[in-house]
């Protein structure tokens, strides 16, 4: 089965204010408040790290979860992230580019 | 061979937030209805650290249409149905096409403070502001939440600095609230005066006046939803952000729920 990957995306403005995570898009002006897990996923979206592996060692420690069930929904949040340009989600590693942007790396 | 008349350029420096900017007309009327609306912030002196000339056209039936501003090659347009502004921060220069009313350039003034402080970690809020003791409170709220009922309550002994539209700029590490002339239902022209921010007050009305404490990330949704901000560009609206993350970092954030009489005051102090 093919491995996750998540990245930031870079048109936001992120913010994390008492335990709550704020992120405003920059074109749309469109505030957004993450739950705890999503934080989670924002805060490790490394592009680089396997979203498997970011649930294992990030989420369920914290949450009383089975690693497979906690993959289903990370998985599911990623894409609903992704669908409001928070995330980017792709099943090839982010690579870094000169702009400092994230995208899918070619293989 | 005939001498062309030369056209007189007048001119006033219109300073808001200590921020001095010229207007320059060639018509006498203009000029005088601006130094009319704008009395009190008005420059003595001739310096300015941006300036505007007008152009004025003729009365037409100009579209209803939200406030457009972008950035485009260094220069920011701002356009609406009643103008179109063009401004270049780097030239400290712009020019405004308007017919002969105060309130588009009302609006290109508070379009272009609000560019200017979001790159100094300030901002335009929709608050009332007044100044008691030395210190200066903020009491934001959408249209009806109590703004110019407050200012109306305002004791003797403050200081109103605007009923509507407040200044706040980041001066060293604290915020300061300054007077406008951007009004609301009070149609009262603020106090061309300043001085540190204590508290922001987010309004409610309610059967009994108190304050109650407001979480952080709440105190952040509630500050940029108050927050003027006009434009369609990546980075201004990340640094507008970052001002609001910033100051209520800094600055205490409370709910006043208060019943519309004088009583209410004795909170604010």
């Amino acid at each position: 089965m093919a491995k996750t990957y998540i990245a930031r995306s870079g048109r936001l403005a992120a913010r994390k204010l008492g335990e709550e995570m704020l992120v405003m898009s920059g074109l749309g002006s469109t505030l957004f408040t993450l739950n705890p897990t999503a934080t989670i996923l924002w805060q490790a979206a490394d592009g680089a790290t396997p979203l498997e592996e970011i649930v294992e060692q990030r989420i369920c420690p914290q949450f009383e979860v089975s690693a497979g069930e906690a993959l289903r929904d990370a998985e599911t949040l990623a894409r609903d992230l992704a669908q409001h340009g928070i995330l980017l989600v792709s099943h090839e590693p982010f690579a870094q580019t000169s702009s400092s942007a994230l995208e899918p790396a070619t293989v | 061979m005939p001498v062309l008349a030369q056209v007189e350029q007048l001119s006033v420096v219109i300073a808001v937030g200590e921020i001095p900017v010229r207007v320059n007309t060639t018509d006498a009327g203009f000029l005088a209805m601006l130094e009319d609306r704008y009395a009190g912030f008005v420059s003595d002196t001739d310096a300015s650290e941006f300036e505007f000339d007008i152009e004025l056209i003729p009365s037409g039936n100009s579209r209803v249409e939200d406030v457009r501003v972008a950035c485009r090659d260094g220069k920011w347009l701002m356009t609406r149905g009643d103008f179109r502004a063009e401004w270049n921060p780097a030239a400290r220069k712009g020019n405004i096409r308007q017919t002969a009313n105060p309130y588009s350039i009302d609006a290109v003034l508070r379009i272009t403070h609000t560019l200017i402080l979001a790159g100094q970690g300030g901002f335009l809020l929709h608050s009332a502001s007044a100044i008691r003791n030395g210190k200066a409170f903020l009491f934001a709220g959408v249209s009806g939440a109590g703004k110019t009922t407050i200012s109306r309550l305002a004791p003797p002994d403050a200081t109103l600095l605007t009923d509507e539209i407040s200044y706040v700029r980041k001066v060293g590490d604290q915020y300061v609230a300054f007077g406008t002339p951007f009004t609301g239902e009070l149609a009262k022209l603020g106090e061309n005066t300043s001085a540190p921010v204590d508290t922001l007050f987010l309004l409610g009305k309610a059967q009994e006046n108190r304050v109650e404490p407001v979480g952080i990330a709440e105190a952040g949704r509630e500050l940029l939803a108050n927050m003027l901000f006009f434009a369609e560009d990546q980075e201004m609206v990340g640094r507008a952000f970052q001002a609001a993350c910033e100051f209520v970092e800094k600055v205490p954030v409370r709910r006043l729920h208060f019943v519309p009489d004088a009583r209410v005051w004795d909170l604010v102090r």
